[in-house]
Order: C-alpha cells, then sequence, then structure tokens
C-alpha cells in the first residue's frame, strides 16, 4: 500500500529537541523549529528549537538558517546557493508549504516557523533530501532540442516572438522540486510517475517551435503512470516559488494525447 | 540494493503508450453521467409516488427503460476505470494489485450485466 505514515525510525514525536535562546538583550525574537536528522548518529529524528534575534538577523527565512548556522549550531545542514531564488537550492518545507528559503520572508509567518525537509523524500541529513530520482526523471524527458532539420550555417534557429512566448515561462523553471514533491501522487507513486517538474520540461521542449521531436516526446509520456498519476490536484501549481503553472502544462499534454486521436 | 543507474530505474519497461483511452473514456463517461443523472433525479422526483407499482410502470416504458439501461452501464463503466485509478494509485505490491485490478472487473461486469438484466426484466414483462 501507499505510506501514509512514516516509517518508524523516522517519528520524531516522542524524541526530545535542543533548544537554543536567543542572546540576552534580544527584543524582536522569533523561534525557528527545525527538523533534524543525522543517519549516521543512528538517533531517530528530532525537532530542535532556536530562538534568532530579527534585529540582527537578514528578513528573508534563509538568512535566518545562515545566522544559525555561523553563530548557534554549525552541524545544521541544509543546500543554499544564490540567495535570490534563480538556483532552487534552498527549497524546504515552511510553514507547511515548499517554497524557497531565500524568497520566503520570516514576516510572512506567524508564530514559530517550522521548518522540515521536502517532503516524502529519502532524507541525506538535516533538511537536504535525496533528489537523485528527481534529476534523473527530468533527464528521462530528454530536456534537450532535437530536430532533423539540420541548423542552418550562417545562424541560429530562428523561433518567432510569439513562439517564444509559449516556452518563456516553462522554461523559467529552477528545479527546485517544491512542485513534484507537493504532489500526493507523487509521493505514492514518484517511482513511476515522472512529476510535475518533469512534466513541465517535457512540455516546454513538446511546445518549442525549433523542435522537431513532437510526436517521439508524446509517445514517451504515454503511459498510465508517467503522465496520467496527475489526478489534477494543483499542489504543484499552489507550491511554485517561481509562479509557474505546471498543472495546466500537464492538462496541455493531455489535451494533445486525445488531439492525436480525435 | 541495486547498483542500477538511476536513469535506468526511471526508464523502466519503458512507455506503455496507452492511458489516453482510460483518461478519455473517464471524461465522457463523466459527461455522460451529468446529463443521464439529472435526468434520472428529475424523472424520479416528477413521479406521483414511489411505490413499486408506479416505479415498475415507469421503468416499463421504452424510453426510460433504454435511459435507465445507458445510466448504471455508463455508472459502471465510470466506476470500473475509476476503482482501476484508486488500485493502481494505492497498492503497490504485484500481487495484491493485481488481484485487486481483477477483482474489480469482474465485480463492475456482475453489477452492471445485473442491473441491466433487472431492468430488461421490467421492460420486457415476466415481473409480475
Amino acid at each position: 500500500m501507499a505510506e501514509f505514515t512514516l516509517p518508524e525510525n523516522s517519528r520524531f514525536k516522542d524524541v526530545p529537541g535542543r533548544h537554543h535562546k536567543a542572546p540576552a538583550g534580544a527584543k524582536r525574537v522569533k523561534a525557528l523549529r527545525i527538523y533534524r536528522f543525522d543517519p549516521d548518529s543512528g538517533d531517530k529524528p528530532r525537532i530542535d528549537r532556536y530562538e534568532v534575534d530579527l534585529d540582527r538577523c537578514g528578513p528573508m527565512v534563509l538568512d535566518a538558517l545562515i545566522k544559525i548556522k555561523n553563530e548557534v549550531d554549525a552541524t545544521l545542514t541544509f543546500r543554499r546557493s544564490c540567495r535570490e531564488g534563480i538556483c532552487g537550492s534552498c527549497a524546504m518545507n515552511i510553514d507547511g508549504v515548499n517554497t524557497l528559503a531565500c524568497t520566503k520572508a520570516i514576516d510572512e509567518v506567524k508564530g514559530e516557523i517550522r521548518i522540515f525537509p521536502l517532503p516524502h523524500m529519502p532524507v541525506i541529513k538535516d533538511l537536504v533530501p535525496d533528489l537523485t530520482n528527481f534529476y534523473a526523471q527530468y533527464a528521462s524527458v530528454k530536456p534537450w532540442l532535437q530536430a532533423r532539420t539540420p541548423a542552418p550555417p550562417d545562424r541560429e534557429r530562428l523561433q518567432s516572438p510569439t513562439d517564444q512566448e509559449k516556452i518563456d515561462r516553462p522554461s523559467a523553471c529552477i528545479l527546485c522540486a517544491c512542485c513534484s514533491t507537493s504532489c500526493p501522487s507523487y509521493w505514492w507513486n514518484g517511482d513511476r510517475y515522472l512529476g510535475p517538474a518533469a512534466l513541465l520540461a517535457a512540455y516546454r521542449w513538446i511546445v518549442d517551435t525549433r523542435d522537431e521531436a513532437t510526436g517521439e516526446r508524446l509517445d514517451e509520456l504515454e503511459d498510465p503512470f508517467r503522465l496520467y498519476r496527475c489526478h489534477t490536484i494543483m499542489n504543484c501549481t499552489e507550491a511554485c516559488p517561481k509562479d509557474l503553472n505546471p498543472a495546466r502544462a500537464i492538462a496541455e499534454l493531455k489535451k494533445m494525447m486525445v488531439e492525436r486521436h480525435l | 540494493m541495486s547498483l542500477r543507474s538511476p536513469l535506468g530505474r526511471v526508464l523502466g519497461h519503458g512507455s506503455a503508450r496507452q492511458g489516453v483511452h482510460h483518461w478519455w473514456s473517464l471524461r465522457t463517461t463523466s459527461a455522460a453521467l451529468v446529463l443521464l443523472g439529472a435526468w434520472f433525479i428529475f424523472a424520479l422526483l416528477t413521479r406521483p409516488d414511489l411505490g413499486h407499482a408506479t416505479v415498475s410502470a415507469w421503468i416499463a416504458k421504452p424510453v426510460t427503460a433504454v435511459l435507465l439501461g445507458l445510466f448504471v452501464a455508463v455508472a459502471t463503466w465510470h466506476s470500473a476505470l475509476g476503482v482501476q485509478v484508486v488500485i493502481e494509485d494505492y497498492v503497490h505490491a504485484k500481487g495484491p494489485r493485481v488481484a485487486a485490478l481483477v477483482a474489480s472487473r469482474f465485480l463492475h461486469a456482475l453489477v452492471g450485466v445485473a442491473a441491466v438484466f433487472a431492468i430488461l426484466r421490467i421492460a420486457l414483462g415476466g415481473a409480475a
């Protein structure tokens, strides 16, 4: 059956977490509850509580995480790079929603900020999920231009502005995995369902007017699991920190599948 | 532990090259059920009473029998398709999955045929 509960060794409810108080004299204190798990220790996961002085911290959740790592607890592990929403590294579940820590303002969360790794993925350590399968799914849709017509020898392949607009938004995906890991269908069947991120990438090449492998790409997607596990739940679109619409892209793919038959 | 590459695992046995027919059938049966369901509820509510004799006489009318037959057939088909999706979603072990899929088909066929038979029996007489 699908897994509705965490495995026994992943439950943190009965494990006491550690508390780190804000420095004395701090006036604007914000508490963060952060999921901690170190597979090498053999311990169960736990939730640690950190208090941060907002007067000595940047405005974003990532600023608070970096401050904690630098000044309070160097063992806290998370991915981050660009700190401006373009690399997708710091995707995590903040206050119950998958998003980027670098573009999520601390002010947006009332009360304590609960931070977990992206849901239903194997955890490497703390807030770092194993995205191997996710990246392999992206690779499986052949996310590159495929054309039989040779490119003109003296210039690039041309595309009209209208045609460019079709791929403009889907191309903006940063592969942060917020969408796929928010999708219940992906939770239950992530090994066979490609998930919204990979399907959005497939769509991006299918609607690219320079690409000539549309039929082959649709053939590869026409599968009860690869594509049709999408039940239009739309968590993907809700979660996307770049305001993209993977749910719509998947709906368009389903329409194209039908159009081939009618 | 398998040393198969992640891409190899994702590609698996390849695309089944089907699914569109199932998806399209689910949508078209939904549309049909909206119409047939609305007719069914409207027709039932406009009966003078819901006693056995009144309803039997109503079902015996040719138009009713045809529409009611369509209604149960389409509903059964739609349900079979939908339950199949639910099983595929949640039952992962190969043995139980195949068993559940087969059992669902058998059960839906049984229910559908029995319902159509009941309607025909009333419509064509013999159900006194």
